[in-house]
């Protein structure tokens, strides 16, 4: 008994003293760490990003990378631009989530759980490129409102889900389908329920292509939230806009579908290009389809310093939007020669290619390296700024960056 | 009877030195912890005094804090007309929205409108000439031209 009581003994007192850690750094606490649950929320955390990314906005929240940054082939969620309109939704159930499709041109209404779609479709994997329309807003002169993209608001992972196309056909569409337009569950800014903050949508020949996916999955795994879990509809090569998260709805429409940002100026440039900071009527505005050639040199970062005599690798990648890059270029003496480098075949249609070249300097000083890419279409990226347009969309101008040869 | 008592003062004397050693292993493994934490030892200088400060201040002060003309909880510039936009602008929006963006005095109102039409902001009033004349003075448009020069490189050796 009384052996049994001794060990008892010492061991509490050692417990105790190891409790003693605790109120130690309890003391301590106050001084200057808030716990968490009292501080701001840190969006890198609560986004699983890379610190180097760059918050624009954080009601609603917009994120971007930098072009260093999107240096893999396949984007990793930690390098992926948050573009949000609206509140990220709270509180999703996956189990519960249901997919409806309806409108005026739906043969037979029809709603779907994720295990609908999962279990009555084939199931399809495609890497994507999803670039947002106003990626590289930041140039235009005079400015466009808006948050100030630069060069990162685009990505390509890797997207798995079930075609829309074998949906909709599931469901029936009418002779008079026009468009498709998506609703979501996020919530207006001002917390109007009655408002959407964005349903935007796509031609129904964009809507039937075999790439375009309502996925469940991004890289392999669960949609993160801020990139729509647990539905997203995915159309590679428009403005990512048209990809909407957290989808619930999908209506087929008899007309061009009219939800929030699709009307007005929103997604939309000049139908005929004009005078830079010329005023233009609604009317005169045309939907953005499919985004214009371009490329980023992802590595080296912009700012590398290296010795005379020895060659630079670079390498990035290019996209075109509905078509592919056929083409790749570099100039070091800002555009008066140009010398071809590989870019690689894209995965599938749609996924952004990748490019390399050696880079030899004649001689020391500042250089900037400048990437052009042409699609199959025999268009270039423009050196200089694009046609200026209101809301400053579509900015595809040649990426750049800074060497000092030493 | 005798034995037990040696016995019973055997077992003390070992529980005692059992109780110094421990007490000693115990006291080196929390000195040891909180040194890897805390090797500065900040958290022994005026630690009292430090915390009673803060929380008195922090009522007051979080809320409109200004830091080198920078209005701190909004990152807006401190100038007239500041606490009228922190008091429309920023309720539904992020003023990350204001401050990154620079517009002349049409475009700034085209914005209000068009925030008014399709965003429910409320009609501003008399607050909407305070408002537009701190935007315009504070974040106006410049010009960037048809392309800038690279800015704010970060030069760095190239290891390969």
């Amino acid at each position: 008994m009384k052996r049994r009581n001794f060990v008892k003994k010492t061991v509490l007192s050692s417990i105790a003293t190891l409790i003693g850690v605790d109120i130690v750094f309890g003391t301590t606490m106050p001084n200057g760490y808030q716990p968490i649950i009292l501080q701001d929320p840190d969006p890198y955390k609560m986004f699983n990003k890379d610190k180097g990314m760059e918050v624009l906005n954080d009601r609603p929240w917009n994120i971007e990378a930098k072009a260093h940054l999107l240096d893999d082939k396949i984007t990793p969620n930690k390098f992926m631009f948050i573009r949000n309109n609206g509140l990220i939704p709270e509180n999703i159930e996956s189990k519960t989530w249901t997919l409806t499709i309806d409108g005026e041109s739906v043969k037979q209404q029809k709603t779907y759980t994720l295990a609908d779609l999962k279990s009555k479709f084939t199931e399809y994997t495609y890497q994507l490129t999803l670039e947002c329309g106003g990626n590289g807003r930041s140039e235009f002169d005079p400015p466009a409102k808006g948050n100030q993209w630069t060069v990162g608001a685009v990505s390509c992972a890797q997207w798995t889900g079930v075609r829309l196309r074998d949906i909709l056909e599931d469901t029936g569409i009418k002779d008079n389908a026009v468009y498709i337009g998506y609703h979501a569950a996020d919530t207006h800014l001002s917390g109007d329920q009655k408002k959407e903050p964005i349903s935007r949508g796509v031609p129904m020949s964009k809507a039937l292509q075999d790439e375009t996916l309502l996925a469940y999955k991004m890289n392999g795994e669960d949609i993160p939230l801020a990139h729509g879990y647990p539905l997203r509809l995915v159309a590679g090569g428009w403005p990512a806009s048209v990809s909407g998260k957290w989808v619930n709805r999908i209506s087929i429409r008899n007309k061009i579908h009219d939800g929030t940002k699709m009307t007005g100026t929103a997604y939309r440039i000049p139908c005929e290009s004009i005078v830079p900071g010329e005023k233009v009527k609604d009317e005169d505005m045309c939907i953005i389809e499919s985004m214009p050639v371009k490329s980023l040199i992802t590595y080296p970062k912009s700012g590398a310093m290296i010795d005379q005599g020895k060659k630079l690798d670079i390498r990035g990648h290019a996209w075109a939007g509905e078509l592919e890059v056929t083409k790749m270029e570099y100039s070091i003496d800002f555009g008066a020669t140009w010398k071809e480098c590989p870019i690689e075949k894209p995965v599938n249609r749609l996924a952004w290619q990748h490019f390399s070249a050696s880079v030899d300097f004649p001689k020391k000083g500042y250089y900037e390296v400048w990437a052009k890419a042409t699609d199959s279409k025999g268009t270039s990226q423009p050196m200089i700024l694009p046609g200026w347009n209101p809301k400053g969309y579509l900015n595809n101008a040649c990426h750049r960056i800074a060497i000092k040869v030493k | 009877m005798d034995g037990q008592e040696q016995f019973r003062k055997q077992v003390r004397t070992i529980y005692r030195l059992l109780v110094v050693v421990f007490t000693m292993v115990g006291l080196i493994t929390v000195v040891g912890i909180y040194m890897i934490t805390d090797p500065t030892l900040s958290a022994f200088k005026k630690v009292e005094t430090d915390l009673e400060y803060t929380i008195v201040q922090k009522e007051d002060e979080d809320e409109d804090k200004i830091e080198n003309g920078i209005h701190v909880r909004t990152g807006l510039i401190d100038a007239e007309g500041l606490m009228t936009v922190v008091n429309n602008c920023t309720t539904c929006h992020s003023s990350k929205l204001v401050t990154q963006n620079r517009m002349d005095k049409e475009r700034w109102i085209a914005t209000i409108r068009w925030m008014q039409e399709t965003q429910n902001l409320w009609n501003l009033g008399d607050n909407e000439e305070i408002i537009v004349n701190y935007l315009v003075k504070n974040y106006p448009s410049y010009k960037k031209g048809r392309r800038e020069i690279l800015t704010n490189i970060e030069w760095y050796d190239l290891q390969e």
